[in-house]
This record gives C-alpha cells, structure tokens and sequence, in this order.
C-alpha cells in the first residue's frame, strides 16, 4: 500500500492482451469441458476451478491485485473466507439438521 | 478529495473502493449460497431446468464481457501514458459492449418469457419445486447483475466526460482506476454466473 511504484504502476498493452487471450481460452476450456462430457462426473468441479483461474486472472492483473501489498490481500482473503464460512455453516446445518 | 496541499490521496480512494466491493461480494454472495444449498437439495431439478438456458448466448456474452474488462484495463493504461482520446475511444467501446451484454439479456429473458417461464407464471408453478427456485434464482441473480452493468455503463459514461474534460487526467487517475475495478468485479460475478446457470447440466 505504501510502494509508490505500486500506485502508478503501468501494465503493459502485450501483458493485457495474453490475459484476455487467456481468459477466452479458458472459456473455450469451460465450454468443451461441458458440451463434451469429459470428465462428466467432474463437471461441476471443473467449470467451478476454470471460472476461479478466471477470476484469479482478472483479479491479479485487471484489478492489479499482483501489484498490491500485503493489507489489501489480506483484506481479500478475510473477506473470501467469511464468505467460504457462511456457505460451509450452512451446509453443515442442512446435512445434519 | 484533495487535501489542503492539493495531494491527492489515491490510495485511500483505492481502499475505499475495495472495501465497497467486499462488501458486493457478501451481498452476491448471499445468494451464491442460496443457489447452492437449492442446487444440492433439488440436484435433479437443476439439472432439467438448465438444459432450458441458452448456451451460445451465454457464451458470447462471456466473451464481450471479458472483452470489455481488457478495454477499461486498456483505457486507465492509456490515460496514465497521457493519451485522453484513445482512453475516452476504449471507455466508450466498454460502454457498447455493456449495452450489447444487456440487449443479448433482453433477447434472452424474452424468450423465456414467451414461453411462459417468468416468476409466479401458470407454466412456472406448474414445473417441479426445484426448477420453480432455479427460475426465480436465474431471473434475480442475472437481473441485479445487469443492473450492475447498466450502473456501470453510466458511470464510465461519466468518466468519458471528465476524461474529455480533463479533470481526469494522467495525475488524477482515481476515479477512472475505481470504475475499473467495479466493472472487473462485475465481470467476476458473470464469471461464476455462467457456469452455474449455462454449463451445469
């Protein structure tokens, strides 16, 4: 948070790019993984992991959480987790109510 | 908000941004919850009634979405090497592709409710519980997410203006850099939308 370089930090144009190149290869992926039935008995697994590298892709460069310090990381990963708990509580009532 | 030696403290403005997002992230998040509880109790149900989506419009609106986040990123890359017009030209292309993502969800929500799939409809009441809940979390999830998007083409349609104003100029990137994240995290949610409502069958 305090790293100067970190505030006007340029990405470059080329690194944009292989991210969007990326991340439509990784939708092409999410879409042959379904339509095919590979790993049919996976699907719901695997289309939850390609969107999670998507947002990690877009997070870590379009949102420049690479380029961000420790505090607002954190800030993230309190945030994710409380939402992890939530979801993970309640299905614990719902198996065991 | 410029102290009184005229700095401009952007990675307060930064922070304060961050925080209103993880705070949009609780409140989708509550009904990412709700969908999974629904989709582990009627399994089947989901099952059935995602075959209805329709997968290629979803798919595409993925990649103007996608396509969308890489030209806002663009844009604030742009106006921090100085270049006003190529910044105001990309945050003007993000704005078409919001559009084209809310004309396709029009298209998409027409649709279904020609064939009389809408909330509280005589065909929807009489399909299975589950596909009932799968219908009304589609139309709630999808609909405060393209609100989402028409809040965020408005906004970026405002920081065209002040970017052709130059009050947001390669020093003053703030409001520009906040509007990108926004829009990203827009992006982020139909990222997950999409599998969960298109690809899950």
């Amino acid at each position: 948070m305090k790293d100067p370089s970190a505030e006007t930090h340029i990405v470059a144009t080329r690194t944009y790019a292989v991210v969007w190149l990326a991340l439509l290869a990784l939708l092409a992926a999410t879409l042959a993984v379904a339509r095919l039935q590979l790993m049919a008995r996976y699907s719901v697994l695997g289309s939850l992991l390609i969107a999670t590298a998507k947002a990690g892709l877009v997070l870590a460069f379009f949102m420049h959480l690479k380029y961000e310090g420790r505090f607002l990381k954190g800030l993230l990963l309190l945030t994710l987790c409380a939402l992890t708990l939530f979801i993970g509580l309640t299905f614990v009532d719902v198996w065991y109510r | 908000m410029s102290t009184q030696n005229g700095h401009i403290d952007a990675a307060g403005k930064k922070m304060g941004m961050w925080f209103f997002l993880f705070t949009e992230i609780l409140f989708f998040g509550g009904m990412f919850l709700l969908y999974s509880i629904y989709r582990y109790k009627y399994a089947q149900d989901f099952h059935n009634a995602a075959a209805e989506e329709n997968i290629v419009l979803g798919t595409v609106n993925t990649a103007i979405l996608l396509t969308s986040s890489l030209c806002i990123a663009l844009s604030i890359s742009a106006i921090r090497r100085g270049e006003r017009y190529f910044s105001s030209w990309l945050q003007l292309v993000t704005i078409v592709m919001g559009v084209a993502f809310l004309v396709i969800k029009y298209f998409e929500w027409m649709a279904k409710i020609d064939i009389g799939i809408y909330p509280d409809s005589p065909v929807l009441l009489k399909m299975a519980a589950g596909e009932i809940i799968f219908f009304g979390l589609y139309y709630v999830m999808t609909g405060l997410h393209g609100l989402h998007v028409l809040v965020g083409c408005v906004v970026i349609a405002f920081m065209m203006r002040f970017t052709m104003r130059q009050t947001i100029h390669r020093g003053n990137v703030a409001r520009l850099e906040n509007t990108g994240l926004y829009w990203h995290f827009v992006d982020i949610v139909w990222i997950y939308l999409y599998p969960l409502f298109y690809l899950i069958t």
